[in-house]
């Protein structure tokens, strides 16, 4: 009730920007976001606070419901936070997304199957105003190859698997350099095998680009094999729960999953997620 | 590495190589025999069907004005060649104007539907009440306003073809992949953008069937238009052999006009099979 009595102020003076120093890629503050639907509104995030130091890596990790995918949506600019400030490396989120600072892999790839692979990573240079690529960033046959799809470069998405689908869909929103990558359930629809494989990859990427990266999945495996954080969300109405620091060495294989380090912090997650069921 | 060597040159080796090149042998004939079936068995259906037509009309002796023998019906289309491709010629450009007049006003209408979504919630009912109107009943007004030239018949055929064309393509622009449209946000793309590079390709696939049903029925508006005060074209000529009880003429008339519907109907589907190159085969 104290929220909606604070809102109008809000509203009347420009919020000021979440605080964050330079070397914050992302500030939220008290982020609040309410749908008014046919029948009710729903608060699907409140008074949501946290920041991602640049360079980092984040896991958000909760329940369905939890509204991790609307948070990335409004880091995006996709969504606008009814009440609450957010920063992407010090500007609004409409100023990031302009600037082409943000890159977005979405959960379904959302390739375009009329164009091949390389057609597909080169859209962003065709739309929104591009003015091409910065000096020294790779090149779309580049990213193709980072992601491990050299040779592929002429094949539709129809002939690639899910896999390889959203591969390219991460060379896509490498392009052009974004200092941060929002990734929304990205391998959630692929097998355990691929989806394993593509985590270690994700963790290579991220060291080779130095992108700062906002994961969002329902997996304690991913959240924590991928993140340096995990912003452990609840639900209903959707909150932050916990933001627990994954102490496990940088360089990380899969066998990680293994050690007793890594039990101990997964034990620690699902009590998180239990208590916010 | 030396089991592996000794396993591949061993003589059980050799046999496994053998089954498998047996096997493989065993699909392609299967495969070329599906083939040749695939082939055959519809030729064999329309030759066990004349032959069924034949010989009825021979063995209850029906008056050739009634129902002609197809042996009758062949040598009509040899002998009257030259008048029913004179009378397909006009039919023919009837059908092809209309074909393209109906098109390309259904797909400019469609765009600016979803541009302006008050226009479709204004004009939408409009156009499904024309539509409601049989051909039959459309035609006479036509020809009364627009008189007895070809005008009318493109009007009807362009009219045929308008709306399974405009349903189709506002659906194609709208059924955009909701995260296809997320991406060209965060892209920043305008509006004509997302227009040129999303929505154009995602109707193509909904143009082409709506376009492969117009190449049909476009010929079969041409048809109904010459129905009504026409002395030139299919219709005419299929009015004019009915009075004249010449039932063989106007088995060839009816023969020749669905020849040039289904000829239409196949340029159309090479042309979507030359432009929608992007979707995975569907097996028919």
């Amino acid at each position: 009730m104290s929220l909606q009595g604070q809102a109008p102020a809000r509203l009347s003076t420009p919020p000021p920007l979440a605080e964050g120093g330079p070397g914050t890629a992302l500030a939220c503050h008290n982020v609040t976001v309410r749908f008014v639907t046919d029948r009710r509104t729903v608060t699907a995030l409140e008074n949501v606070s946290f920041t991602v130091e640049q360079g980092g890596f984040m896991s958000l990790l909760g329940p369905s419901g939890c509204g991790k995918s609307t948070l990335l949506r409004v880091v995006a600019d996709l969504i606008a936070p009814t009440t609450g400030s957010v920063s992407v490396l010090g500007m609004t989120p409409e100023e990031a997304r302009r600037r082409r600072s943000l890159g977005f892999v979405f959960q379904d790839a959302a390739l375009l199957p009329w164009r091949t692979a390389l057609q597909n990573v080169q859209l962003p240079l065709e739309v929104g105003g591009a003015r091409g690529l910065p000096p020294g960033a790779p090149t779309p046959s580049e990213l193709l190859k980072l992601v491990g799809l050299e040779g592929w470069e002429n094949s539709f998405p129809h002939e690639l698997s899910g896999g390889m689908r959203q591969r390219v869909s991460i060379a896509r929103a490498l392009l052009g350099g974004p200092r941060l990558l929002l990734m929304d359930e990205p391998f959630g629809a692929l097998d355990e095998i691929t989806r394993d494989r593509l985590n270690e990859e994700l963790r290579r990427i991220w060291a080779e680009t130095g992108t700062t990266i906002m994961f969002v999945t329902h997996s304690v495996y991913e959240a924590m094999f991928l993140g340096e954080q995990v912003l452990v969300l609840a639900a209903n109405p959707g909150r932050v729960s916990e933001l627990v620091d994954i102490d496990l060495p940088r360089d990380r294989t899969l066998r990680i999953r293994e050690t007793e380090p890594f039990i101990r912090i997964a034990a620690h997650l699902r009590d998180c997620l239990g208590r916010g069921a | 590495m030396t089991t592996l060597t000794e396993r591949d040159a061993g003589p059980g080796a050799m046999a496994g190589l053998d089954a498998i090149a047996m096997a493989e042998a065993a699909f392609a004939r299967r495969k070329a025999r599906e083939a040749w079936r695939r082939r055959l068995l519809p030729a064999a259906g329309v030759l066990a069907t004349l032959a069924l037509w034949a010989g009825l009309v021979y063995v209850y002796k029906v008056p050739p004005f009634i129902a002609p023998s197809p042996v009758l019906v062949a040598a009509t289309l040899v002998q009257k060649f030259g008048l029913l491709m004179t009378n397909l010629a006009p039919t023919a450009v009837e059908a092809v104007a209309g074909f393209l007049l109906g098109n390309v006003t259904a797909i400019l209408i469609a765009t600016a539907f979803v541009h302006k979504k008050v226009l479709e919630e204004a004009f939408f009912p409009i156009v499904v009440i024309v539509n409601t109107i049989p051909v039959v009943a459309k035609a006479p007004i036509l020809v009364l306003l627009l008189g007895n030239g070809l005008e009318p018949k493109i009007a009807i055929a362009a009219l045929i073809c308008f709306f399974p064309t405009l349903v189709n393509m506002v659906r194609g622009l709208e059924s955009v992949n909701p995260q296809a449209m997320e991406l060209m946000r965060v892209l920043s793309a305008s509006k004509t953008e997302v227009f040129f590079k999303l929505r154009l390709f995602n109707s193509l696939p909904y143009l082409f069937s709506a376009l492969k049903i117009s190449a049909s029925t476009s010929v079969i508006g041409a048809i109904v238009a010459e129905w009504i005060g026409s002395t030139t074209g299919i219709g005419a000529l299929i009015i004019q052999a009915t009075y004249a009880f010449d039932s063989a003429l106007l088995y060839a008339t009816v023969i020749v006009g669905s020849a040039f519907s289904m000829l239409f109907f196949l340029v159309i589907s090479m042309g979507e099979r030359l432009v929608v190159r992007w979707q995975a085969p569907v097996g028919h």
